[in-house]
């Protein structure tokens, strides 16, 4: 689960992490008492969306007076703020965080991730701050410190130490980072982040360490026990159909094409969508309604599939194995009957009773095509659009 | 042969009385699995049709003489159920619970480091040796024994891959889904290697997906350790970056995870890449007849 920046730095905050003085808006009015609030000029005006790139997009300003800061402010709340993360559509700005400016003497870049290979805590440090973090590592891999922490020791005093001295910190603001960073580390594991980055990390002119952004990730896996974290999702940033789909537990991912599919699996899911595009078309979605598919689930993904309206037929692809093709063929027909479906579905089934699945599905008067294998079924779908 | 599992596997099922438990036990049993215990704690002494179920994994081991554990707990108490497991001297643990915290898979993954055991998963079909012995969900039908190894990290895929297989009549020596999930007991390279030891295995499939390098890792592995011819599958070509495919661990970060360059590594290494699912089968045939 991402969160914004604002709710990363509240965190942060808790932690006794240090974080710019600052305050979330939600209106122009908002904004201009925020930043009477802070007292001092220049305020830093920043978009709240779930994507990076805000700078060099426009979303992030620095204003050196009361009228600057009214004025960016209105600019921000409500542009639709397009930057490489957010694909050309853009992402409507509906919050800013307003944030007292501060004396940048450095910056520096710090993460914290699972390193899938190694099962370990990984702190990624450079002197290399504010830049893309990925084109360091691929142009001057020798420029990235990591220091890799075992989750079941946790962090030690040596760990801290490796980092502060390769960033080749001034002494004075050594022993607060050493600090800082081991309750970072805390912090990351307590919430089950799968993502901590700070980009930048400050040296301020006064040998202050200051996180001056804060991006954090939660493992969705587990909410259960962070219910504190819950109301930190933002809806607004997600797809209204995706938010749907996720009520019914399904996994759904809206994309560009017009072939809609409904698979059980996710990497049954995903090589679907693979073979339409072989085929020839594009998949409108991605939609795994779980390796144990019921009925139940295949109408609930259809009824949200038919409410895209780029979608101009679809596909299903279900691999029952244990289940009977003869009651989920029974389940797809009163799916289709309820939600009245009038663009063309391939189906394509597979477990056992396969030939009474198909009878019944024959039999139904539907709009239903039935596929034989996985590339009758792309081709059929592709030929339908 | 086959590998890790096989007629004298003795499973224990840990979650047992749970409605995905009993089903998939029954399941098991019917393709003659020799399920000798189940645990629930706080049920000792009780049966799930004629298996006897235990309070913990160390009675049903000492009782049984279990060797191997089948996990359907949910998430939130899954890490403790392996541990369980592994501390009771079980060898090889598969779990099948979707869902389980990653910092969890990580505490679990540096424990297991320290113990004598295997673990399959989490977020798994499961292994089947083919008319042996079957531990997970997958639907036992499809499969016959035969040549092939194959090792995926997904489940219905691997079933339609097993599908295809079976229908040009190429059976399987053992099938292993290793799991979706960021961490996972064992991984492609750690299976690669076992296939490589059996002589039965003549050829073998590995499927894989978006996210992590463990494709790339292997590909090159098997360049430099396999003699067995390898048929692979990349699924997710057409996958966004930055969004969860289903499976936690299927996501491209970045540049990093993506189909072409597991795709385009597996070329270099002298893997026969099948790019369309559909083919599978037919070129499967091709590489191994």
């Amino acid at each position: 689960m991402k969160i914004h920046e604002y709710q990363a730095k509240e965190l942060f905050r808790k932690y006794d992490i240090p974080v710019p003085d600052g305050k979330v808006a939600f209106s122009r009015q908002d904004a201009i008492n925020a930043a009477k609030e802070l007292g001092q000029y220049p305020v830093v005006v920043k978009a709240q969306i779930h994507a990076g790139g805000r700078g060099k997009g426009g979303g992030v300003k620095l204003a050196n007076s009361q009228e600057e800061a009214e004025k960016f402010s209105c600019e921000i709340l409500g542009m639709n703020l397009v930057t490489h993360q957010t694909g050309p559509e853009g992402r409507k700005v509906k919050k800013i965080l307003v944030e007292a400016g501060q004396k940048i003497s450095k910056e520096f870049y710090l993460s914290l991730l699972v390193d899938r290979e190694t099962s370990k805590i990984v702190i990624m440090a450079s002197q290399e701050g504010g830049m893309d973090i990925e084109e360091v590592a691929s142009k001057t891999p020798e420029k990235i410190i990591k220091v890799y922490v075992d989750p079941l020791c946790g962090i030690q005093a040596y760990h801290l130490r490796e980092v502060a001295f390769k960033l080749d910190l001034p002494s004075s603001a050594i022993k607060q980072f050493m600090g800082m960073l081991k309750k970072l580390y805390v912090l990351f594991v307590e919430n089950d982040c799968s993502l901590l980055e700070i980009n930048p990390l400050i040296l301020t002119s006064d040998d202050k360490v200051i996180a001056l952004d804060a991006k954090v990730d939660i493992d969705s896996n587990s909410m259960f026990r962070h219910k504190d974290l819950i109301e930190y999702r933002d809806l607004d940033e997600e797809d209204p159909l995706e938010v749907e789909a996720s009520k019914f537990n399904l996994n759904y991912i809206n994309l560009d094409g017009n072939v809609g599919n409904i698979v059980n699996g996710a990497g049954l899911a995903m090589a679907t969508m693979d073979i339409i595009k072989n085929a020839g078309a594009e998949p409108a979605n991605f939609m795994d309604v779980g390796g144990g598919a019921t009925a139940e689930m295949v109408e609930n993904a259809l009824k949200i599939i038919l409410r895209d309206e780029k979608v101009k037929a679809i596909l299903i692809n279900i691999f029952g194995g244990i289940l009977r093709c003869d009651v989920f063929a029974e389940g797809i027909v009163k799916a289709a009957e309820k939600t009245g479906i009038n663009i063309p579905v391939v189906v394509r089934m597979k477990g056992t009773n396969l030939e009474k699945g198909k009878k019944i599905l024959f039999e139904s008067g539907l709009n239903l095509i039935s596929a034989k294998n996985l590339k009758d079924a792309a081709a059929k779908v592709a030929d339908a659009i | 042969m086959s590998i890790f599992v096989n007629k004298n596997t003795k499973l224990v099922v840990q979650g047992i009385t749970g409605k995905e438990g009993s089903f998939h036990t029954r399941q098991c049993i019917e393709y003659g699995t020799n399920v000798v215990a189940g645990v629930t704690p706080g049920k000792s002494g009780q049966k799930m049709d004629n298996v006897p179920v235990f309070n913990t994994v160390k009675d049903a081991v000492e009782s049984t003489g279990a060797n191997a554990s089948m996990i359907f707990v949910p998430p939130p108490f899954c890490a403790d159920a392996i541990m369980e497991a592994a501390d009771a001297g079980v060898n090889l643990i598969v779990t099948i619970t979707e869902g389980i915290p990653v910092f969890d898979m990580v505490k679990v993954k540096n424990f297991l480091a320290t113990k004598n055991c295997r673990l399959i998963g989490p977020n798994c079909p499961g292994i089947i040796t083919p008319e042996e012995c079957k531990i997970g969900i997958m639907p036992g039908n499809i499969h016959k024994k035969g040549p092939i190894g194959v090792i995926s990290r997904s489940g219905t895929l691997t079933y339609e891959v097993v599908d295809q297989l079976t229908e040009l009549g190429l059976g399987q020596t053992t099938c292993i889904g290793i799991g979706g999930d960021p961490i996972n007991g064992t991984n492609f390279i750690d299976v690669l290697e076992a296939f490589q030891n059996d002589p039965e295995t003549k050829g073998i499939v590995m499927v894989g997906e978006i996210g992590g390098n463990a494709e790339e890792e292997a590909s090159e592995y098997i360049k430099a350790n396999l003699t067995k011819p390898v048929v692979g599958f990349i699924a997710g070509l057409t996958a966004p970056p930055g969004r969860r495919m289903g499976h936690a661990g299927a996501i491209i970060s970045g540049s990093s995870g993506t189909a072409q360059a597991k795709v385009e590594s597996m070329k270099k290494n002298g893997i026969h890449v099948c790019d369309n699912l559909g083919m599978i089968g037919e070129i499967s045939k091709d590489v191994f007849i």
